[in-house]
């Protein structure tokens, strides 16, 4: 399954909900605010690096270069562009919008 | 406004990061327009509004304006009192060497160049709210 967060981890629950429910194996893709998530060195990381040793965790890249953070991201999170979201979408058998 | 000659101390609240939502960007529309006023302007920013100061956006992928050039040009508008929550830029693993080099010219030294952004804590915060007369937030 592809878990797709799109808001920040300092507003909402999205990702601390996605991170307690989603299986081993599944897949977690940040995309816009919630690119925030797949950085380091926030109170977040840990858990977020702790995920992608379980899980497959992706951020979408054209948002994390329009937030000026490329090269924060965490080791371990696969950047990927919109083919690379399509291709997500296309080989996982459904799909979980935490908005 | 409606006193010819009233200077009030209008504070704009920032607290959400830029492009997810339109907010910043209001925020810095309404910050331009009120500048024409000539009133007594500071911009705060805590939570995820820190990271609208994040120098080196590039948004060509995504497909919308990067309007944060437009930040560094405040400071010809007198508006040169810009705090920024320590804490907020802490939690989110930044410092002030991530964020763009905002400044001002003091006419009254020599058009000196002088930094806008100040790092601020709790205590400083709660004291700027006090002091507003109009407080906006975004």
């Amino acid at each position: 399954m592809l878990h797709i967060i799109n808001k920040s981890p300092f507003t909402t629950t999205s990702l601390d909900s996605c991170l307690r429910v989603a299986k081993a194996g599944s897949t977690i893709l940040l995309i816009e605010d919630g690119v925030y998530g797949a950085l380091g060195g926030t109170a977040v990381s840990d858990r977020v690096q702790a995920a992608a040793a379980t899980h497959t965790v992706c951020v979408l890249a054209p948002d994390v270069a329009a937030r000026g953070l490329g090269d924060k991201v965490l080791d371990g999170i696969e950047l990927v562009d919109y083919d690379g979201f399509v291709d997500l979408v296309a080989a996982n058998n459904g799909v979980q919008s935490w908005l | 406004m409606s006193e010819a000659g009233t200077t009030k101390k209008f504070l704009y609240v920032n607290r959400r990061a830029p492009y997810g939502t339109i907010y910043a960007w209001e925020s810095l529309e309404v910050v331009l327009i009120g500048a024409a006023f000539e009133q007594d302007v500071s911009l705060l920013f805590m939570d995820d509004g820190v990271y609208q100061l994040v120098k080196g956006m590039d948004t060509k992928g995504i497909g919308m304006k990067n309007f944060t050039p437009t930040y560094a040009a405040l400071g010809d508008y007198e508006v040169n009192k810009i705090y920024v929550d320590r804490d907020a830029l802490a939690e989110r693993g930044l410092s002030l060497d991530d964020l763009q080099h905002l400044v001002w010219e003091d006419e009254n030294e020599d058009w000196a160049e002088k930094d806008s952004i100040h790092l601020v804590g709790r205590d400083e915060i709660g004291n700027l709210l006090e002091e507003q007369d109009v407080i906006f937030n975004f």
